[in-house]
């Protein structure tokens, strides 16, 4: 069997041939150029110190389809439940990575929520712009995404606007017949003075292996305002690299909110890159697993210009023999006086297999900053058990509760208020007890 | 109500109830007090059920249930309250949040539905207005930041809500001003009725002139050497402990 390396190699010319409509334009130059840095750098293994605790070899021998086909089969009532229902919303939803305009609900009136594929067609000159401008050169994943890249979402707010209604996008993996990956690549431009929420969720419907390696790139224009919602909790068949990167202008506000619930291997690559003064970057992150499931976030806040804001607050609480893992680096550059950078990773576990390697980093170049973090790692407090019991709580409902208040303070920043409730469900679900935690 | 019978209880091996008897019918108020150290603190725990304690010996009963292989959760649903003595603190948590799903677990193990949320936020405030709370204390985090006085006030609120058939508060005057310890006793006092039972654990005898006690026993190396109406309260204030352990060394 050929390993994946070999396969995506052999493959790219037959994605040349059958899915692309032109391939002498400089945006297929950069496919071919990412290519060819994959090629000499292949795959990270554990020798490389950002992959020291993830191993991906193991996922890597899974003889996956590369270009998979779409599911005509599927029916809302089917998959309902992967979307927020109680809220109006745009929705772009694909299937094996194909767009499904059934299933979708997109727009071109006063901004743009349409697909990858669309704006290829549509808006050359938009992704001529922006295609790849924020994404690392260094990185084999975000490398092989970029070469394979043809769909995804597409979203531009122009200037001033003000998005109505949450833009959910969802990506569905159906497919029985065959073990796939998929690699959905996402572009979102959001003009001076523009607002837009988004809800990102990816969901295997099968047992099938599913490997998705992601890539979003974020542009936030001068005064933007841009919150972005990961709900991560997949089956554990499912294999996630989340690369998302955001490019800050002067006065904007970009929040990432990942929640990870669930999947056999989560990887969040989340850089931030402040270029202009007083932007504010905010990066929450909840880690709620069991059984042999791995999350890692790997965050980035690259503060290149002065008077920044980064907040770093990422909850983890582990069971069983799941494997946590946070790698928090901060880079204040020269220029960047007044940069207020925070960071926290807090910790608990719950079973004496359960482990957690946590890690800040701070590279620090400026004299006028202020920098904090902490990583903490502890064990539920028996003294609040048994005062939660002594009212009547049963233990679980009592361990529960704790573990809800403990990752309470990273929902904050979530302003949909639907995906609160809906996060609050999943978290009770995720331990087992049937609690309303908001009054 | 209540019967303690020749329980010895300990902590990690180390023995500190040798073999206490204490019985507690309805409408009736208990005083235990004793020096610092004696075991007054372990007799409210042991009987709330903290696991962290071995019962080595000896039963309890409560309403004709034997308590050893009911957990706290258990104990409380059956009703049996416990005022801390250091409430703990829980950030994240509400005090109305808390309440509710205290009430509602409590209500769920009777096999009843849960309570209607104005319902609830009408008992609540009821309550509050007994112990001279204001409103804004439901949404504060459990216990997070509220003073000494706060702290005691809100086990009361919670026994309050709960309508315990027993209540036990656990030194619940210490570090009270007696502005404080009136409106926490008076609190007390409305709650009681011929029905619950009180058992004031306490190493002052301040509290029991608000709280008067139809029985005072003293709590001395892990067993209680005395009982007796209020007098012996009053006595024990006149001329301290150091009068039972001089009793209790020449015995």
């Amino acid at each position: 069997m050929e390993n994946l390396q070999e396969k995506l190699l052999s493959s790219f010319i037959v994605f040349e041939n059958e899915y692309l409509s032109e391939v002498d334009s400089p945006l297929h130059e950069i496919r071919r150029e990412a290519l060819k840095r994959f090629e000499n750098q292949g795959f990270p293994t554990k020798r490389d110190e950002e992959w020291k605790y993830t191993n991906l070899k193991p996922i890597l021998k899974n003889d996956f389809r590369l270009l998979p086909k779409s599911d005509d089969d599927i029916e809302f009532k089917d998959v309902k439940r992967f979307f927020l229902n109680d809220v109006d919303s745009y929705k772009l939803v694909f299937i094996n990575g194909v767009f499904s305009s059934w299933l979708s609900e997109t727009t071109h009136q006063n901004w743009d929520v349409c697909t990858f594929g669309a704006a290829l067609k549509k808006y050359r000159n938009v992704l001529d712009e922006y295609f790849s401008e924020a994404t690392p050169k260094n990185h084999p994943l975000v490398d092989i995404n970029t070469a394979f890249s043809k769909e995804g979402a597409f979203i531009r707010i122009p200037k001033n606007k003000v998005v109505d209604k949450p833009i959910q996008m969802i990506f569905l993996n159906t497919n029985s017949a065959s073990e796939i990956m998929v690699q959905p690549r996402n572009l979102i431009v959001v003009e001076e003075g523009a607002q837009v929420e988004i809800v990102e969720r990816h969901q295997n419907l099968t047992d099938n292996a599913v490997f998705t390696n992601s890539v979003t790139e974020i542009f936030a224009k001068a005064n933007s305002v841009v919150d972005l919602y990961k709900i991560q909790n997949d089956n554990a068949s499912a294999t996630l690299i989340d690369n998302t990167f955001v490019q800050q202008k002067r006065d904007s506000t970009v929040t990432v909110g990942t929640f990870s619930f669930g999947g056999k291997l989560i990887r969040n690559n989340l850089n931030f890159y402040l270029t202009e003064p007083n932007c504010v970057a905010n990066m929450d992150g909840i880690t709620l697993i069991d059984g042999n499931q791995l999350v890692d976030h790997h965050t980035l806040a690259d503060h290149q210009a002065p008077h920044c804001n980064s907040n770093e607050l990422y909850k983890g609480i582990f069971d069983e023999k799941s494997h946590g893992v946070f790698n928090g680096k901060v880079i204040v550059h020269k220029d960047a006086q007044k940069t207020d950078a925070f960071q926290a990773n807090n910790n608990v576990l719950l079973s004496d297999s359960a482990q957690i390697d946590t890690k800040p980093q701070l590279e620090i170049f400026a004299d006028d900053v202020k920098c904090s973090h902490g990583c903490t790692v502890g064990q539920l407090d028996e003294d609040a058990m048994f005062y939660l019991q002594s009212r009547g709580i049963n233990k679980k409902e009592a361990r529960a509760m704790l573990m809800y208040a403990f990752t309470n303070d990273s929902l904050e920043r979530v302003k949909i208020s639907s995906l609160k409730r809906k996060l609050n469900i999943l978290i009770a679900k995720k331990l087992g007890v049937d609690l309303d935690f908001e009054l | 109500m209540l019967k303690v019978k020749n329980i010895h209880a300990g902590i990690e091996g180390n023995e500190i109830l040798k073999g206490i008897n204490l019985e507690v019918k309805p409408g009736e108020v208990h005083a235990i007090m004793g020096p610092n150290g004696s075991g007054k603190s372990t007799l409210s725990s042991v009987i709330a059920g903290r696991e962290e304690y071995e019962v080595s010996e000896g039963e309890m009963e409560f309403l004709g249930k034997d308590l050893a292989d009911l957990d706290p959760a258990e104990r409380a649903q059956l009703g049996i309250f416990l005022s801390f003595q250091y409430p703990i603190e829980i950030p994240g948590v509400s005090v109305s949040n808390f309440i509710k799903t205290s009430i509602n677990e409590m209500r769920k193990a009777r096999g009843e539905e849960p309570m209607e949320a104005k319902d609830l936020l009408k008992m609540m405030r009821e309550k509050m207005a007994l112990l001279e709370m204001d409103k804004g204390f439901l949404s504060r985090s459990l216990n997070e930041g509220f003073s000494g006085g706060e702290k005691k006030r809100n086990e009361i609120f919670q026994m309050a809500m709960l309508e315990p058939k027993l209540a036990i508060l656990d030194e619940t005057d210490s570090g009270l001003d007696i502005d404080a310890l009136r409106i926490v006793a008076n609190g007390v006092n409305k709650l009681k009725n011929k029905d619950n039972a009180i058992v004031v654990i306490t190493h002052y005898q301040r509290l029991l002139d608000y709280i008067v006690p139809d029985y005072v026993h003293v709590l001395y190396k892990g067993k209680i050497v005395k009982s007796g109406d209020k007098t012996l309260a009053l006595e024990l204030e006149d001329k301290g402990y150091d009068w039972i352990k001089k009793e209790m060394e020449t015995v």
